[in-house]
């Protein structure tokens, strides 16, 4: 079980959406954490290598400023399985580059701008997603 | 050096809005899809806050002529619905589903030493590299 908080959840999201909304005004660009990072390798096609760069340490960096700033821990349980996590790994580079977009480019940039591409999108991975943890924890594991 | 130190600034807001919604957290994650057994609808309210802004931002962002440091506005246009954005969701939804990480709460999660997490990164960075390889021989263009 994990609490359920959607004050927190609220809050944290709308800082989701204000951070798309200024990388959109400080250069034009869609917030798609898996466009941002699939492009920090070559072949480098424009010129926005830094800053892609500075968004991906910044994501790095956020836990530290939020446990310096509140004090809080946070809640962190990722599964040990390495074989399984790799695995997953592979799924989500691949799939997310191979459909333009994950939960960030399509999930709230796409469904922002109400583009049918990142509708479909967004409610496929999450069809998949749901289907996925009810096989491995119901079907499976139950 | 000013578009580094700026889209650092933004990263942070990014990262900062996962850890404080709860996104960073894979078992959160994994709770929330799980609708038939410890359902937890807290990310229902992440991506309803990230839309509502981001709806309203980008309409007023999107007045102006071009972005503030110059250039113009990169906006996807494609309306068609082709094999690749069927396939690419689902192969993205089973690996999310497997293991709670979408893209950004995973490199989010770097700092916060989990090892698989380590494990997890480097091989989703493959998959996007493998991606991009297989749709560059298939000679379509990268989308912008």
């Amino acid at each position: 079980m994990t609490e359920f908080t959607p004050i927190a959840s609220l809050l944290g999201g709308a800082l989701i959406g204000l951070s798309a909304v200024l990388l959109m005004a400080w250069e034009g660009r869609i917030a798609g954490i898996s466009g941002i990072a699939g492009r920090l390798l070559p072949p480098f096609t424009d010129d926005a290598f830094p800053s892609r760069l500075g968004f991906v340490i910044g994501l790095v960096a956020a836990p530290l400023l939020f446990m310096a700033m509140s004090g809080q821990p946070i809640p962190h349980t990722v599964s040990p399985d390495i074989a399984l996590m790799t695995a997953a790994g592979l799924l989500v580079g691949f799939g997310s580059t191979w459909g333009n977009g994950c939960t960030s480019g399509h999930g709230v940039c796409g469904l922002s701008r109400l583009s049918v591409r990142s509708f479909v999108a967004t409610g496929i991975f999450m069809g998949v997603a749901i289907a996925t943890v009810f096989v491995t924890r119901h079907v499976i594991g139950g | 050096m000013k578009n580094f130190l700026v889209n650092l600034g933004i990263g942070l807001l990014f990262g900062v809005g996962l850890v404080v919604s709860g996104m960073s957290d894979p078992a959160k994650v994994l709770n929330f899809l799980d609708l038939f057994g410890t359902w937890d609808p807290s990310l229902a309210f992440v991506m309803g806050g990230a839309v509502v802004v981001a709806f309203f931002g980008y309409r007023i962002v999107l007045r102006r002529p071009a972005p503030i440091a110059g250039g113009r506005f990169h906006l996807p246009t494609r309306k068609d619905i082709d094999a690749r954005i069927i396939a690419g969701p689902a192969i993205f939804g089973l690996g999310w589903g497997l293991s709670g990480f979408c893209p950004g709460p995973a490199i989010t999660a770097l700092s916060l030493g989990a090892a698989s997490t380590y494990a997890f990164v480097p091989a989703m960075i493959v998959g996007m590299w493998a991606a991009r390889a297989a749709i560059e021989r298939m000679h379509v263009a990268y989308p912008d």
